[in-house]
């Protein structure tokens, strides 16, 4: 595929990944604060955010497998997913963080199992969406393109 | 090794040095940025501890002893395992060596008596989470200019001193969900003033267009 066409193709799928609400206007101000001087920057912060979150969902799990759930604690790690989505634009993953939150404080498990599930479901859809969109990006830079903004 | 530290302080003096409090490794990694793009040496931890630890609050002698470069702003994070903000807001005010460094408070929840409550304790102001850009060169702006009228005239007003005037007027001001105080004049009560710009900048950025 030529350089053009690989461009024209990482705008489509960005622009798509906002029409669809994977993300939101904080991600553009990450691209924005990406320069010269930092060309990796958003890369680098999505990937803290990658293992953020799979720390986080982990112990999310195992939370919700014992006999006794702390629903406080479990409350405190979702704020925390909550806000590390937030900070990078994951749309979907901070709007199911805030229902999960509600169940939390409800104490209730079956929304929270619920939740959960819909939380990791989304968070691997990003998650591979934001990957493929770094890779068409690497594409363009390995054939001497500049990113369009 | 002790002497050092001072001679460098003089090549800087223009550039603010933030200390940054957070828990989150990715608000750490942005807010670093938005700093370091705002002109401003960043020193970045992950809690309250550290940070006093730092500005050598905790009874040790602190980082500060040895580098020599003054902290001008401290920007920290409401919830925080262990220490929230909010407690390190209080043990800054209330240490007569850093009680003059402005402290923002940043929080992802925009709950009225929360940012009342820091106002009152003498945070400069109360941001929103996601912190924006504008909103950092904003504080940094405001901190040098504020640096500027304290060389000019020599005196500082105390902002602490509002726990002498009477608390009630002080509380009764917030009509909007995020307020500031003014920075680097004398501060009357009842004259606390409220930005509606800020919380609702950040409502309206939550619809996509």
């Amino acid at each position: 595929m030529g350089l053009v066409q690989l461009q024209r193709q990482l705008v489509d799928y960005r622009t798509s990944l906002y029409d669809e609400g994977f993300l939101d206007e904080q991600f553009t101000q990450l691209q924005e604060l990406q320069d010269e001087n930092n060309p990796d920057f958003v890369v680098e912060v999505v990937s803290l955010f990658f293992e953020d979150s799979e720390r986080l969902l982990n112990e999310l799990s195992k939370a919700l497998e014992q006999q006794i759930i702390d629903f406080k604690r479990m409350d405190a790690r979702v704020h925390q997913l909550k806000g590390s989505s937030s900070s990078i634009g994951a749309q979907r993953v901070r709007q199911l963080c805030i229902v999960f939150r509600n169940y939390c404080e409800a104490q209730n498990r079956e929304g929270c199992q619920k939740c959960l599930q819909q939380v990791k479901h989304e968070y691997s859809i990003v998650k591979t969406k934001l990957e493929s969109m770094f890779q068409l990006e690497q594409q363009i830079l390995n054939a001497g393109g500049s990113i369009p903004v | 090794m002790e002497v050092a530290g001072e001679v460098l302080q003089s090549g800087s003096s223009q550039e603010l040095h933030v200390l940054a409090v957070d828990d989150s490794y990715v608000d750490r990694k942005v807010i670093e940025k938005l700093l370091k793009i705002s002109s401003c040496k960043v020193t970045a931890v992950e809690s309250g501890a550290r940070a006093l630890q730092f500005l050598g609050l905790d009874g040790g002698k602190g980082s500060l002893g040895f580098n020599g470069l003054k902290v001008n702003l401290i920007m920290t994070d409401y919830s925080m395992p262990g220490m929230t903000g909010y407690e390190l807001l209080k043990k800054i005010k209330r240490s007569s060596a850093f009680r003059e460094i402005p402290v923002v408070i940043m929080s992802s929840e925009n709950i009225l008596t929360r940012i009342d409550s820091c106002l009152e304790e003498g945070a400069e102001e109360f941001l929103v989470k996601p912190v924006k850009l504008s909103d950092v060169k904003r504080l940094t702006k405001d901190c040098v200019t504020r640096g500027e009228t304290e060389g000019k005239d020599g005196r500082r007003v105390n902002k602490r001193k509002l726990e002498d005037d009477n608390h009630s007027s002080s509380s009764s001001t917030s009509s909007s969900p995020s307020t500031t105080a003014s920075f680097g004049c004398s501060l009357d009560p009842s004259e606390l003033i409220t930005s509606p710009l800020h919380s609702s900048k950040r409502a309206k950025l939550r619809d996509r267009d």
